[in-house]
């Protein structure tokens, strides 16, 4: 499989590698995927008082284009408000990082875990202090 | 390595040796680097002696008869097979071929049952369903957790229809070697043909087709250190193995397969036959110790680490692992300085882990996590050692990375956990 530079780079120093406390109210965790098709990742966010995404932790089990794209996506995030990382869509994953057709699957997850790490912190956080 | 081997690597390029920026070879299963020594001996056959073997004429056919004869002879040497009943085809692939549908489709009006294995190359699995479409009737044999075939089962699974059973002697995945002398005297006591696609096992271990009672066998150039696009069948004479020519015209081969016979090649596949059949023992000895290097090397270093297939029963110079909780195409670009392979899906071209593992009941998510090393005659023992640093370097990193590792850490099941599809 032939990568690009830029998946490469994620792969050989992946951003924001570790994990927060989940107990934490300002963290949403999510967690998509499955061993059983071979990608796994977990994404976690934490909100500050403003509503911004202050920092972001991944942890990806999977190949290559699976941890580039979890890795781009929690760099993607940081300083985003909530509604603007929903709209990350995971085509512009795969273009950043030159995906092969077979592992567009890969840039799906990301934005999928984008999405459950949200939803979780908004689940814990029911009180409407943010537009949602 | 055999002294002459040894010198003859060290000052030419054999697998990736003097080229500083090339992989460390570790994938003999999948190909094998042809002997410079098989070279040599082929050389004289392109230009020199080129004739055509089947001219019966003149000088260049004679000469190039002769080479092909004593190719011959050298391949029934190592399998302890009659010269005669050697037949040249273009690689075990098409001898797998010839092997399932020509003697299906010739005994199919009496006898219409094959038997197969579901670890068996896909050369004979599609075969097989090829033939299941001409209404042959085929039975899929199970294995057990450790690859090998429980002859009860077996022996179960025969009718008076059945006229062939194919079992591979060493599978090229797992390594795994099966026990070809018991399946043989079963198929002998029912009358019932038994092929063996021996492409990873000639050559690695001994195979005789007299005490294993075997009627066909596969054979693979490419495999043994010989040139690839050539292989041999071998078709037992007494008593004698009746099947049907799926390539026609001049009638060479006995009539079993037609075609000028390429000279180079079978020389070559006769002289890597000879020469693995001279240093075999040795090779194997050397192999298992390099092969045990690495799986110890590995495993006192990383924890769960497991062996796909069974310990004892497994050709010299194969080691599949699985690494849990690190999926495999991952990994392999972890160590990318080593060429191996991986039986997780992301390296084949659907999403589907290896049918193989699979078929041992290893659970997916370990099967995605599996890589196959192959040692072969010209790996070092500085390869090994380098190879064992950078898996337990990769594996370490990306165990860091992954959820699954940070959850078995904190002792959560992970096969309890209900997974959302996506």
């Amino acid at each position: 499989m032939s990568y690009s530079d830029k998946l490469l780079d994620h792969y050989d120093n992946p951003r924001n590698v570790g994990a927060m406390d989940k107990n934490d109210p300002s963290v949403g965790t999510g967690l998509v995927g499955a061993p059983a098709c071979g990608d796994v990742m977990k994404l976690q966010i934490k909100v500050g008082a403003d509503g911004l995404i202050e920092d972001a932790k991944f942890k990806t089990f999977g190949c290559g284009s699976a941890i580039a794209s979890s890795s781009l996506a929690t760099e993607w995030i940081k300083g985003k408000s909530l509604d603007e990382a929903e709209q990350i869509r995971n085509t512009q994953i795969a273009q950043h990082l030159s995906l092969p057709p077979v592992k567009i699957h890969c840039s799906v997850l990301a934005e999928d875990a984008i999405k459950a790490a949200i939803r979780d912190y908004r689940v814990k956080n029911k009180r409407a202090d943010a537009a949602e | 390595m055999n002294v002459q081997a040894q010198k003859l690597a060290e000052v030419s390029e054999v697998a990736g040796r003097n080229r500083p920026t090339t992989p460390i070879y570790l994938d003999y299963q999948a190909t094998t680097p042809t002997d410079p020594r098989v070279v040599d001996a082929m050389l004289p056959y392109f230009t020199q002696k080129f004739g055509n073997p089947h001219s019966r004429n003149h000088q260049y056919g004679w000469e190039s008869e002769e080479a092909v004869e004593k190719a011959r002879e050298q391949i029934g040497a190592i399998i302890g097979a009659d010269p005669r009943e050697v037949i040249f085809t273009s690689g075990a692939t098409e001898s797998n071929n010839l092997a399932l549908k020509g003697v299906m489709r010739f005994h199919k009006d009496k006898k219409n049952h094959l038997i197969t294995c579901v670890t068996e190359h896909k050369c004979v699995l599609d075969s097989a369903r090829h033939l299941e479409m001409e209404g042959v009737e085929v039975t899929y044999l199970p294995v057990q957790p450790n690859g090998l075939i429980d002859l009860a089962v077996l022996e179960a699974a025969i009718t008076p229809k059945t006229a062939l059973v194919s079992i591979m002697a060493a599978n090229n995945e797992i390594g795994v070697v099966q026990p070809l002398a018991e399946i043989g005297a079963l198929c002998r006591s029912k009358g019932i043909y038994f092929h063996t696609d021996a492409a990873q096992a000639v050559g690695k271990i001994p195979m005789d087709v007299e005490a294993m009672k075997i009627d066909l066998m596969s054979i693979s150039g490419h495999k043994i250190y010989g040139p690839k696009g050539i292989g041999a069948l071998y078709v037992r004479r007494k008593p004698r193995v009746r099947l049907e020519a799926m390539i026609h015209g001049g009638g060479q081969e006995r009539g079993m397969r037609s075609g000028t016979l390429p000279t180079p090649l079978c020389v070559g596949l006769g002289e890597a036959c000879a020469i693995a059949q001279a240093e075999m023992p040795e090779e194997a000895r050397r192999l298992e110790v390099l092969r045990d290097r690495l799986h110890h090397g590995i495993t006192e270093r990383l924890p769960e680490v497991y062996l796909n297939g069974d310990q004892t029963h497994r050709l010299p110079g194969n080691l599949n692992l699985s690494f849990a909780y690190v999926e495999g195409e991952g990994l392999m670009m972890g160590i990318k300085d080593l060429a191996v392979s991986s039986g997780s899906a992301c390296t084949s071209a659907s999403l589907e882990p290896s049918y193989v593992l699979r078929a041992l009941g290893v659970h997916e998510e370990l099967a995605h996590t599996s890589i196959r090393f192959g040692l072969g005659r010209f790996t070092t023992v500085d390869e090994i050692d380098m190879a064992i640093e950078q898996v337990v370097s990769a594996v370490s990193r990306l165990r860091e990375l992954s959820p699954l590792w940070e959850m078995a850490q904190e002792g959560i099941d992970i096969k309890s956990i209900k997974w959302a599809e996506h």
